[in-house]
């Protein structure tokens, strides 16, 4: 029994104690995001799957839905998730509601986010990185940039109003229709865009596209300056060194930053409100509800654009806001759906990712 | 065993090889290039100061000196590679065959292809190895399949891997280890068909054996090209180059027939870094 390892112990015992308290507390931290993410969608799943329990009120809806079904309107269904949801249109009866209308405009939605950002967001991120000069210009659209990917979204939809939907009210009080003739078909252009998908996926780029930027920047910072270097070495251009060498290289990352805006666009819900998009609404844009309806009605596809349209966190803002204890059930499976969809995205963004990394190391 | 020593070692050694693998008469020297009163500068500092020296066309001159002498950037300035970094600047003038390199007229990205280069790290392209060697005709306009696989070929062949690779073409050149991804670079550099090709310390991160290959095929390659090399390695220089140029602090000390320069160097500071004093 020394006496110095005597002295030790005390200070010793305590600083495994505040080890062993802070280990806990981190292992709190952890668990408290999952423990409450999990009941959430626990409760989520409960109500999507269930309706709600029979008052006075409700007995009453149900006759009266009951009437309904047996003029043989629509068919009902047990639970509000079902696949008679997915291709339902909204309807005053909660039994008889379903998201067909808001799926199909989040397609065009996400279509159309797709097609402008990342032309657009890509085209900023190359020139940015390989070919502006370090300087002051630079140093100034980069922070803006950062700044703008912190703007909260409805600023967006404020702008997105004004710009897309009213644009600046140049075309007057009623607006103008702009018949652009595409040889095979006259297509009827609104101008302004008015509350159409145009104005909503216009709306939602703007709001992405800064974190599309700063990921795509990311992810051309990431290509090693040897490709370059060793690019221009075999007499190639700036251009082709891009095309043939850093864009490849760099896809995986941009793929990836992509998805997850797009996610986040398709999730975003104040924006839309913003331009108008809060209605109820039985159709789909450009009529189109279906694979075989684009088939037999192609022309819908050109008009889908300039068509008002629902969309998924739309839809389900509208049930959440009704007083019917059942359309709040149905926002429910409402979520549900939203939620599978941005699984969906991220999952393959992860699965991009994972695939080309395995591919490509320096 | 002094260093001198270990050096006539070398050079005895060089010219069995010599007398192995190269039966051509010397011919008379072409100046390839033509390099007057160069200075170089990154921003204010300034890395070369007034460097003048020839290079003889089918020759192998290397570049030895400590770290940071100015060896690398003037190897750069030969295929203007230094044009890629920002702030950079010059005078005096690069001649390669009387025509100036850094005239109004001149396009770089024809310099290059004219001008090769390989680098220290090998930096293969994270693509098959065909499409790496196929790069530099590819970007260069050239679409025909079949010619490009005969160039491939031909650039394999000429780097010596083509015995490696001719199974697994279509395989990524990152596979390749470390000494077959130099000679892919090399193969790449060839397959543009310079005349020049500039290299960087080509071998100073593969192994003993694997170096030894590079040297084997630059020997090989000074038949019918122009070979400009950096090396930190003093043996490698005399080894396998014929003039060697000795720079220190961004001046060109001495520039001479390799043997002349190692074995009897008229500038005190040539000795004594090939002595080993310093560096």
């Amino acid at each position: 029994m020394s006496a110095t390892g005597k002295l030790h112990e005390p200070a010793l015992a305590k600083r495994h104690r505040i080890g062993q308290l802070f280990q806990w507390l981190c292992c709190g931290s952890t668990w408290f995001g999952i423990v409450v993410l999990v009941l959430l969608l626990a409760s989520v799943t409960w109500k999507a799957t269930t309706w709600p329990t029979a008052d006075a009120d409700a007995v009453d809806r149900a006759a009266a839905m009951k009437t309904n079904a047996t003029s043989g309107e629509a068919v009902t269904s047990a639970r509000p998730l079902s696949t008679r949801f997915l291709t339902s249109y909204d309807s005053r009866v909660p039994q008889k509601a379903g998201i067909r209308a808001a799926l199909w405009g989040s397609l065009w939605l996400l279509v159309f986010v797709g097609l402008t950002t990342v032309p657009i967001g890509v085209g900023a991120a190359v020139y940015l990185e390989e070919y502006s000069n370090e300087g002051r210009w630079k140093r100034i659209i980069q922070v803006n940039l950062s700044n703008l990917a912190g703007v909260p979204s409805i600023v967006y939809g404020i702008l997105g109003l004004t710009v897309f939907v009213r644009m600046f009210g140049l075309f007057g009080h009623d607006g103008k229709v702009l018949d652009l003739n595409l040889g095979f078909t006259v297509l009827a252009v609104p101008l302004p865009f008015e509350r159409s998908v145009i104005s909503g996926a216009l709306t939602l780029s703007l709001l992405v596209l800064p974190t599309v930027i700063v990921a795509a920047q990311e992810a051309l910072r990431a290509v090693p300056s040897s490709i370059r270097t060793a690019s221009y070495a075999l007499g190639a251009t700036q251009w082709q060194t891009i095309r043939h060498q850093v864009l490849p290289s760099a896809m995986p990352g941009i793929m990836t930053g992509v998805i997850l805006s797009l996610s986040r666009a398709m999730g975003e819900t104040a924006p839309l409100i913003m331009i108008g998009a809060l209605t109820y609404l039985a159709r789909c844009p450009g009529r189109i509800d279906s694979l075989s309806a684009a088939w037999e009605h192609p022309a819908g596809l050109l008009e889908a654009p300039f068509d008002v349209f629902t969309s998924l966190p739309i839809q389900i803002f509208n049930w959440v806001s009704r007083a019917q204890p059942e359309y709040d059930h149905l926002a429910a499976a409402g979520i549900i759906v939203l939620l599978v969809v941005l699984m969906c995205m991220n999952t393959a963004a992860i699965l991009i990712r994972n695939r080309f990394q395995r591919r490509t190391q320096w | 065993m002094t260093l001198m020593q270990s050096f006539s070692e070398l050079m005895h050694q060089r010219k069995q090889r010599e007398t192995v693998k190269r039966s051509l008469p010397v011919e008379t020297e072409v100046t390839k290039l033509d390099i007057r009163n160069l200075n170089f500068f990154y921003g204010d500092k300034q890395a070369l100061f007034d460097v003048s020296m020839t290079v003889a066309e089918r020759s192998v001159t290397a570049f030895i000196g400590p770290s940071g002498c100015g060896k690398s950037t003037f190897l750069r300035t030969l295929n203007r590679m230094n044009d890629i970094i920002e702030g950079t600047n010059h005078n005096g003038q690069v001649l390669l065959e009387g025509q100036d390199i850094y005239a109004r007229d001149v396009d770089v990205v024809a310099l290059r292809k004219r001008v090769g280069m390989v680098f220290q790290k090998s930096t293969p392209f994270p693509k098959s190895i065909f499409e790496n060697v196929a790069y530099g005709p590819r970007v260069a306009g050239q679409n025909n399949y079949k010619a490009l696989v005969e160039i491939v070929e031909q650039s394999l062949k000429r780097a010596a891997l083509w015995d490696e690779a001719k199974d697994r073409m279509n395989d990524s050149a990152l596979a390749l280890s470390g000494g077959q991804q130099q000679r892919l670079c090399i193969a790449r550099a060839l397959a543009t068909n310079p005349d020049i090709l500039l290299m960087d310390e080509p071998a100073s991160a593969l192994d003993p054996a694997s170096t030894a290959r590079i040297e084997d095929l630059i020997f090989e390659l000074k038949q019918n090209y122009t070979i400009v090399i950096v090396t930190h390695n003093m043996q490698q220089a005399a080894r396998i180059s014929d003039r060697t140029a000795f720079f220190f602090q961004g001046y060109l000390i001495e520039v001479d027939a390799t043997q002349r320069l190692f074995t009897t160097p008229t500038k005190k500071q040539t000795e004594d870094y090939i002595t080993g004093r310093f560096g």
